[in-house]
């Protein structure tokens, strides 16, 4: 289980001090998939930093099967299968695809890495030496990174907005890929950050996260008529510093 | 003939494992250590002063010619003139290079003066890697001097690399363009410590419709010193880009000159030019892998001079 307790996250922006979560506390269970969905700018990204160590809170802790990894770095936290596909991956000059997912699991074998890439769309043959620069286009690039978190034994996979980017054809591809290496794995938890309907439906939990507060959490049925109501209708109130 | 220290510079410098195939010249501490011609590329020594000259005849393609250069003494200063002269139509691989150990507190330098004659239609790819090594004081210093004659529809393919180990290095290249040749340079350097490198291309775009591509890579390291120039020269319907990216690190200090000079409307030239720190994002990446700091900035500039 990864639990987040009471996080609070502050950051300096220039010599400002901004608070950017506000006493989060969540649960993930093992074999669970859940999607943290709601505004821009409502936190999301940060709670995902905070999971795999980007980012220290201010306060609170953050606990994996009962041990306290607060403290631990970004590298700890990645062998300890805490694994995250960035919401904007960066590009690396001379690294190719090949190379970057040995990168990331270095035990894996080139068969696998094969036939993990033809899943997601990106055909070996055409892709292994690919350079991992400004050259691959966006979505091919994002259908990398997912790739590069689901390749290996990842214990907590957080995506970062996977389908941004990613055409209507290949996404059903990309979440068949998700849904499935999810439910195969050995208990992973996977949580997915989006916004997509067609990842709100299968997940065990979905949580709201605006203004760096959980505002709601549950099942799709809990939180339609929130989605419906329009999630950014209700949560701008809270930034004009109404009530809802 | 050769022991274990001439045998890893070997490697070094041009992935031999022992005497290469084809044809071949090594030279060490100084001297000629070992010599071979092969069917239509002849290696003779000049005459008139040290080095050889290098005769590949016209058609002759898919060879290769690998001519090292090792220094294993401390306080030689080996100067070497060597002569190219590439006949119409071949198409051949050059692996030059040189690699010097030092264990000893003199300088141990060497200057070599390559000249090219590359013929009409005829193509090379000449490889040069330099590298240091050993645990002495002395200097590990390398200047060459690169001079290339492209005449009609020749092409070069120039990778020039410096990873570690040499203290100081001077080196100049010009390039002399006939109609319709090409040339592409690729450049990759790392130095550190108190290292170092200035390096000076000229490239003369004089024939019509030639064409030129300069690209240089560099990472500066603690309290190394880096200067680059590279100039192209237009003189009518010609094409030329030069490209200078560093990455500078510690108390590194880089200057970066693209020169772009034309003589003609018709001359297009382009320049792009950057110095800037490793990017935070690449760590972090490498990082959520699993990779320390360290390992991560080691595999980022691995991928950058590749
Ligand atoms: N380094 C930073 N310095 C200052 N403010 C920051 C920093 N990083 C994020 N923020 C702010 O924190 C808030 C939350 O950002 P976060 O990226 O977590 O949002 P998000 O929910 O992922 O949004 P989106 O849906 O647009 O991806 C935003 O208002 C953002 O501007
Ligand atoms: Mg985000």
């Amino acid at each position: 289980m990864l639990a987040l307790e009471h996080i609070d996250l502050t950051l300096q922006d220039g010599s400002d001090e901004v608070r950017i979560l506000n006493g989060i506390s969540l649960k993930f269970e093992p074999g669970k998939l859940y999607v943290i969905t709601g505004p821009n700018g409502g936190g999301k990204t940060s709670i995902a930093k905070v999971i795999s160590g980007i980012y220290q809170p201010a306060r609170g802790r953050i606990m994996l099967d009962g041990k306290e990894i607060t403290g631990w770095s970004i590298t700890e936290r990645a062998k300890q299968g805490i694994r995250y596909a960035f919401q904007n991956p960066p590009r690396f000059k001379g690294i190719d695809i090949g190379w970057y997912l040995r990168l990331a699991y270095p035990e894996i074998t080139e068969n696998h890495i094969r036939s993990v890439m033809a899943k997601i769309g990106l055909c070996p043959e055409n892709y292994l030496n690919r350079v991992v620069d400004s050259t691959l286009s966006g979505g091919e690039m994002k259908r990398l990174e997912i790739a590069s978190v689901l390749l290996g034994p990842t214990r907590v996979a957080v995506l970062d907005e996977p389908e941004a980017g990613v055409d209507l054809w290949s996404f059903e591809q990309l979440r068949d890929f998700i849904v499935h290496s999810h439910q195969r794995s050995e208990g992973r938890i996977t949580i997915i950050i989006s916004h997509h309907e067609r990842f709100l439906e299968v997940a065990d939990e979905i949580v709201v996260v605006a203004g760096g507060v959980v505002q709601e959490r549950g099942t799709m049925e809990k939180i339609r008529p929130l989605i419906e109501e329009g999630i950014n209708c209700r949560w701008r109130n809270i930034c004009l510093g109404e009530e809802a | 003939m050769l022991n274990q220290i001439d045998k890893n510079l070997l490697k070094e410098i041009a992935g031999l494992h022992d005497l290469p195939q084809g044809a071949f010249n090594i030279r060490k501490n100084g001297v000629g250590l070992a010599r071979q011609s092969v069917e239509g590329i002849t290696i003779t020594p000049k005459t008139d002063r040290p080095g050889i000259d290098i005769v590949v005849d016209p058609g002759v393609t898919g060879q290769s010619v690998h001519i090292p250069v090792i220094l294993t003494d401390t306080g030689v200063h080996d100067v070497v003139y060597n002569t190219f002269e590439i006949g119409a139509g071949a198409d051949v691989l050059i692996v030059a290079g040189c690699g010097i150990h030092n264990e000893g507190s003199e300088k141990s330098q060497h200057d070599g003066i390559h000249e090219f004659f590359i013929r009409k239609g005829a193509r090379i790819r000449y490889v040069e890697k330099h590298y240091g090594e050993g645990g002495g004081t002395g200097e590990r210093v390398l200047n060459p001097v690169t001079i290339l004659h492209l005449e009609e529809g020749a092409t070069a393919e120039l990778e020039m690399v410096q990873i570690r180990g040499v203290s100081n290095t001077e080196r100049k290249t010009e390039v002399h363009q006939g109609p319709h040749s090409r040339l592409i340079v690729n450049e990759r350097l790392l130095t550190h410590e108190q290292q170092y490198a200035y390096s000076d291309i000229v490239v003369h775009l004089e024939g019509e419709q030639s064409s030129a591509e300069v690209q240089s890579r560099s990472v500066g390291q603690d309290r190394s010193v880096q200067i680059f120039k590279v100039g192209l020269i237009g003189y009518g319907p010609c094409k030329g880009h030069v490209a200078c990216d560093s990455i500078i690190m510690g108390a590194a200090d880089i200057r970066s000159q693209p020169e772009l000079w034309a003589k003609s409307g018709d001359a297009e030239l382009t320049h792009e030019a950057s110095i800037g720190k490793l990017a935070g994002d690449q760590i972090i990446k490498l990082m959520t892998f699993g990779l320390t700091e360290e390992e991560a900035i080691r595999t980022l500039l691995e991928g950058y001079l590749k």
